[in-house]
């Protein structure tokens, strides 16, 4: 599976929509490597293939593993950062960001806000659910709807109001790369790094509280700890891929279910494989975004994602019902 | 005179809107074998989620090993104390030794993963409970007792002084419950000091040498098994009248139901 990640990497070179002979992809990556002068094709296959391209697999990777830490801390099959309203959160924060033309000491205050949108949807999803009972799987997708909804309106309403600094809506409803590229990667990167980095510490606590906070706490587990931890870190993760993408459905969803029944359910191999399949899914989800259409034009990359992954959640609830 | 290793000091506990417990002292020594009795709802389960940390306590003291539990951190509370709830969930796919292994938490570093004598004090455990050889098998594809087994081997796994028990053979036959009350004597006489909450008066009397019997969440009698299991006793607390006998074999104290007609 990790050498999938090269593979699909240097595959998807070769697909875009300004048609590049084989030939020409090979001298680009060559001069990269060998830091030659500029042409036109190293521009393309960097600048523009390149960049989206790792983007596209970072923001794959944080969803998975994001929606692999919802899923077990909530012990709920359909919670992900989409199915949470999270994602909503996050891309609700960052267009007030972007509307109010925010900036802090020169930086771009857009993750950030993502990550303040993404840390109040989850407070007011979780919020509603224990309102409503204690985290049933329906109360939380029920919760997550109701927020994606509203929050779905106020970014309509911010767009509305800021014709011009808000980027097209249907970008933070339905997701895409467009036009997005390494500046992008440095944006969402550090968020990445460190809340993966939160969660894969405390993939030991995730895999105990599976036992219910009682019993995790009897074996020396500190609950409240561990749980705001993951939270955050999972938080971190949906907000880095949002304020570079918009919302991106369902990936967060499908990819841990697939790995848990690949290699078990432990942990820490759960969200690192789920980072790399999640990677793997999202960056072909992207090459088809922008090459299934004939004249040029793009598809959202969240609507990719939506059309395999309605019909796998689907799936899980009517499992899950059985069983 | 052996250290206590439970103190309880005026303990009042309880849940929103209705205190259970009132007003309980108690002192366990290291070593003894106790158990706890008493009708429905009179506080044996909020007593052992005090114990085991996980409860607030409304007021009064509680120390476990010296340590004021309120001061311990989950961690070091955990290597002093293990506890067997009554209802265990088993894991979708998690196998019986990984659950087992999770007894292990409190001896691991942040950093750390389970070690080879992690692997191999989980395995011991297992042995113990005669469920070593359900270790590869997913946890909830186990019966009620299995579960219990691997359950009671992540317990000892912990490697505490103390173990609590919330009626650990709530699930088992009487095969199974002998296994499991003869793995504890054993446990107890090599020095683990154990307080079980227990419904069966007859088996709680052949195994424990104190009990300890609550009502309405207070204290109504504790003592030696053999001075305090009286037909008097029984008979108030459960209010209802019961005979005791000596067991014709260990010559333990039974007790018997009388018909009320």
């Amino acid at each position: 599976m990790a050498a999938a990640v090269p593979l699909s990497i240097y595959a998807a070179l070769f697909f875009g929509s300004y048609p590049l002979p084989a030939e020409a992809i090979h001298q680009a990556i060559a001069s990269m490597l060998k830091g030659q002068a500029e042409s036109q094709e190293l521009v393309i296959v960097r600048d523009i293939r390149l960049g989206r391209i790792l983007l596209s697999f970072l923001t794959g990777a944080a969803l998975a593993v994001s929606g692999g830490v919802f899923q077990g801390l909530l012990r709920n099959p359909l919670a992900d950062p989409f199915t949470l309203g999270i994602s909503s959160g996050a891309a609700c924060g960052a267009a007030l960001s972007l509307g109010l033309g925010w900036t802090l000491a020169g930086f771009s205050t857009l993750p950030l806000a993502a990550l303040g949108g993404a840390f109040a949807a989850m407070a007011l999803v979780l919020t509603m659910s224990r309102l409503a009972g204690d985290f049933s799987r329906e109360s939380l997708v029920l919760g997550g709807i109701v927020v994606s909804t509203f929050l779905g309106a106020a970014i309509a309403l911010i767009k509305a109001l800021n014709e011009e600094s808000v980027a097209a809506i249907v970008f933070w409803i339905m997701g895409s790369f467009q036009g997005r590229g390494f500046e992008h990667v440095g944006l969402m990167l550090p968020y990445m790094l460190v809340g993966g980095t939160v969660v894969l510490l405390l993939a030991r606590e995730l895999d105990i509280l599976g036992l219910g906070a009682e019993q995790a706490a009897q074996v020396g587990v500190a609950v409240g700890r561990a749980r705001i931890g993951l939270l955050v870190g999972a938080g971190m993760l949906t907000a880095a891929a949002v304020s570079v993408s918009g919302i991106i459905g369902f990936v967060g969803l499908v990819v841990p279910h697939l790995v848990r029944m690949l290699i078990g359910p432990d942990s820490r191999p759960l969200l690192l494989f789920s980072a790399l399949g999640g990677g793997i899914l999202l960056l072909w989800s992207d090459v088809l975004a922008r090459t299934i259409l004939s004249h040029g034009a793009e598809l959202p990359v969240g609507v990719v994602t939506a059309l395999f992954g309605g019909p796998f959640f689907c799936l899980i609830m009517a499992r899950g019902r059985r069983g | 005179m052996t250290a206590p290793i439970i103190e309880i000091q005026g303990l009042n506990a309880g849940y929103k809107d209705s205190p259970v417990l009132r007003d309980i002292s108690l002192t366990v020594s290291a070593g003894e074998f106790t158990g706890i009795l008493g009708p429905n709802g009179s506080g044996k389960t909020t007593l052992i989620r005090a114990l085991s940390g996980v409860l607030p306590l409304t007021s009064g003291l509680v120390r476990i090993a010296g340590h004021d539990i309120r001061e311990l951190s989950p961690k070091a509370r955990a290597k002093h104390c293990a506890t067997v709830a009554q209802k265990n969930p088993g894991l979708s796919g998690v196998r019986a030794l990984s659950l087992v292994l999770m007894g292990r938490y409190p001896h691991v570093s942040f950093l750390g993963g389970y070690s080879d004598q992690d692997h191999r004090r989980a395995q011991e455990a297992m042995a113990e409970t005669s469920s070593l050889h359900l270790q590869d098998r997913g946890s909830d594809t186990l019966s009620g007792g299995e579960l219990q087994r691997v359950i009671t081997a992540k317990a000892l796994a912990q490697d505490t002084r103390l173990l609590l028990l919330d009626e650990a053979a709530s699930n088992l036959d009487v095969a199974r419950t002998l296994d499991l009350y003869e793995l504890l004597r054993i446990r107890n006489a090599s020095g683990l000091t154990i307080l079980t909450v227990a419904h069966d008066l007859n088996l709680a009397a052949l195994y424990c040498h104190r009990l300890v019997f609550l009502k309405n969440g207070s204290v109504a009698a504790d003592g030696p098994t053999d001075e305090i299991f009286t037909s008097q006793t029984l008979s108030e607390i459960y209010e209802t009248p019961l005979a005791v006998a000596a067991h014709p074999i260990t010559g333990a104290p039974q007790a018997y139901l009388v018909p009320r007609a």
